[in-house]
């Protein structure tokens, strides 16, 4: 099928003028590479056509020629700005089929780095959603470098734990690779406790301001009905009133020893997804003290002194593990047949999943309000394409 | 010496005083701008960054002169000089003391509103001539908030012109001698805010950067433009907020007036135009910009019909205090 004409102009027989235009694939606000084809009638859209596979790099062919051991350090390049949070599915399945126990300090480790990898993430949605909104050369890009800002502190952490600022090779099968340094838990204190006064203080800066207010609320409104319907999950879903979070629903990880609350919020547009994502930064604020508070001690992986690539194998068999993360249900669903490598492996990419929603409530809004829908869906296209 | 030098030399004068003013004020932005952002802003080029302007400048004469194979030639090339022209003219009413201006014309405040509503017609050329859509479309949203504010900024300049009484710049400034408009109860400080939002939407800044919204438009109508033309697009802009920064503080913060000897004058003009335009700039780093009918809603529902109750409030002032003589 020829791709459709890039400048075309159709007139409508009830008069009305009707312009395609083409949003990306390279574009300041796109969220990495994203083409969206809007159907415009004047500054309204009334059609989109999402054409995505610009950064599909054979993730799930990959992980067929690597090990168990190979692939973790793969699996960070799917979702690039949470990168724990691939690992962290990738390794639940090999654990499942292969009935491997993981032991509770590393289960507490692997809750450690994936909340703090959460309000990492969740930095960078906010500081990259108010530059969509403010422009790379305006009020935007100011919140934008506070948020980096916080986000570098977050990274230090991870860069000390593991060596790695943003593709870690943390998670292993059968528990982490690296235990904590000493002092790392009283700076990580010290960092979550700088991270929750600023949250405060862009919280206040945003929400007392109109324009902001404007430009996000009633905004790209998803249905409770669609929510649940078109198959999204994460903040969207929880925007939208639909309490579902898989740290409770299916709690994974030892995640039922934490106390948190789930964030929800039944408006359904920008600013309940706003808000359900400042919310979180509190919550996983809070389970990154009572982890830190309650880490017991032992050993770090129940297969540790890996020597040799090929040195894990799982038995035959099939799993699907998916964890809650800061976008969504990641999934992986995993076939082994004994070896070092697995047979298959299929990535449930949540920004995938959450791009479904965009030709259902982008139609009716303004050009300017796609830019702000697309932030407020936060998608990262390393999961969309794998 | 002829008659007519001096009509030939203020002018040469105070275009050169200006573009120089327009290309340090943007350092002035970046700098200010950063330290709102916890950096330092350029620091390299010479002395903390103060030969910025001049590598920029250098830079911006050295580039190609890119012109897409498609645009209307006439138009493309024309845009920028038609949109520069008025932004330059605005300075020739401005008094920059007591008998120190170009023209101190007996209706300035009109020629400057007059004229500063024509870069709209070289904005237009600018988005039109370049063959691009989204180039097309920043220009239309241009035509539509300029229009829409216009009117606002007309008004809130007209309060201090019924003040004093005259349209001659230099007769209001006289008329701060005593009392600074802004510190005019009430409708002083009413007409001042007015006048700052319809500035800031009339000049394209944050929040009513709709125009070139970077993250929708990428640069609007001025995105098929490179080297030395994109540079005397940037300059009329500068200097179009510049000169609206000098005007907001004759009209509303005393000109000239301040503690100091008579040649002060002019450099406090310089600091209350700069402070201005300081508060420009920092909204413009603070706020996130709304929508293209947000921006026309605000104007037309709220913002005209407001400064025209302040106006005429105004009248009933003026007729009130000064026995409607003056």
């Amino acid at each position: 099928m020829a791709p459709p004409p890039l400048a075309r102009v159709e007139l409508d027989y009830s008069g009305g003028e009707r312009l395609t235009m083409n949003m990306g694939p390279q574009h300041p606000s796109a969220h990495g590479v994203f083409r969206a084809i809007l159907t415009l009638e004047g500054e309204t859209v009334v059609g989109v056509d999402a054409v995505i596979g610009y950064l599909h790099r054979c993730h799930e062919k990959l992980a067929e020629t690597l090990t168990y051991a190979q692939y973790p350090s793969i699996a960070s390049k799917t979702d690039y700005v949470a990168a724990m949070t691939s690992e962290f599915a990738y390794v639940l399945a090999a654990e499942e089929i292969g009935k491997i126990e993981v032991p509770r300090r590393a289960q507490y480790l692997r809750v450690l780095t994936a909340e703090l990898q959460r309000v990492a993430s969740h930095l960078l949605w906010l500081g990259t959603w108010c530059m969509d909104m403010g422009g790379a050369l305006g009020g935007g890009a100011t919140i934008f470098l506070y948020c980096i800002r916080e986000r570098e502190l977050i990274l230090d952490l991870f860069e000390s734990l593991v060596g790695a600022r943003l593709l870690y090779g943390f998670y292993q099968v059968g528990g982490v690779r690296y235990d904590i340094p000493s002092g790392w838990a009283d700076s990580c204190r010290t960092t979550i406790d700088l991270i929750d006064q600023r949250i405060g203080e862009y919280e206040g800066l945003l929400e007392q301001n109109p324009f902001f207010l404007a430009r996000a609320q009633g905004v790209g409104v998803i249905s409770r009905a669609l929510a649940e319907d078109v198959g999204i999950a994460g903040p969207l879903l929880r925007g939208s009133g639909v309490n579902f979070d898989l740290r409770r629903a299916a709690a994974y990880s030892s995640y039922q020893d934490f106390q948190f609350t789930v964030p929800t919020e039944i408006a359904g547009d920008c600013f309940a997804r706003y808000r359900v994502r400042m919310a979180e930064f509190r919550e996983s604020i809070r389970i990154v003290r009572q982890v830190l508070d309650g880490l017991p001690e032992g050993p770090i992986s129940s297969r540790p002194g890996l020597k040799s690539v090929a040195q894990i194998r799982i038995p035959k068999g099939e799993a699907y593990a998916r964890v809650e993360g800061p976008r969504g249900e990641v999934g992986c669903y995993l076939i082994a047949d004994g070896s070092a490598k697995p047979y298959r492996m299929k990535w449930r990419g949540a920004s995938f999943s959450n791009l479904a929603v965009l030709p259902h409530i982008i139609p009716g809004h303004k050009v300017a309000d796609v830019v702000a829908i697309m932030g407020s869906v936060d998608p990262v296209f390393g999961e969309v394409d794998r | 010496m002829p008659a007519w030098i001096i009509p030939v030399i203020a002018p040469f004068i105070v275009l050169n005083v200006v573009v120089g003013l327009v290309t340090y004020v943007t350092l002035l932005e970046r700098k200010f701008a950063a330290r709102m952002q916890s950096r330092i802003g350029p620091y390299r080029v010479g002395p903390h960054g103060l030969l910025q302007p001049i590598a920029d400048a250098l830079k911006l004469m050295m580039k190609e002169d890119v012109v897409p194979t498609a645009a209307d030639r006439g138009v493309f090339n024309l845009a920028p000089i038609v949109f520069l022209i008025p932004c330059m003219l605005i300075f020739a009413t401005i008094p920059f003391a007591p008998g120190l201006g170009v023209a101190d014309l007996n209706i300035g405040i009109l020629f400057f509103m007059a004229v500063s509503s024509m870069e709209i017609v070289g904005l237009f050329m600018a988005g039109w001539g370049s063959n691009n859509k989204y180039a097309l479309l920043s220009a239309m949203r241009a035509v539509n908030q300029i229009i829409a504010y216009d009117l606002p900024f007309i008004f809130s300049a007209l309060v201090p012109v019924m003040l004093a009484g005259s349209l001659k710049m230099s007769d209001i400034a006289a008329a701060q001698s005593g009392l600074w408009f802004v510190f005019y109860p009430v409708i002083g400080q009413l007409a001042f805010i007015a006048f700052v939002i319809s500035t800031l939407a009339a000049e394209n800044r944050v929040p009513f950067d709709i125009l070139e919204a970077e993250s929708e438009l990428v640069a609007g109508f001025r995105v098929e433009y490179s080297g030395m033309k994109f540079a005397l697009i940037q300059l009329g802009e500068y200097a179009h907020v510049i000169g609206t920064s000098f005007l907001g503080a004759l009209l509303f913060l005393g000109a000239w007036s301040g503690p100091g000897p008579e040649w002060m004058g002019p450099i406090w003009f310089l600091l209350k135009a700069m402070l201005l335009f300081l508060l420009v700039t920092w909204v413009r780093w603070s706020f996130v910009r709304i929508r293209v009918d947000q921006i026309l809603a605000l104007s037309w529902k709220l913002l005209l019909p407001s400064t025209l109750a302040l106006l005429v409030a105004t009248a009933i002032v003026v007729v009130w205090r000064y026995g409607g003589g003056a």
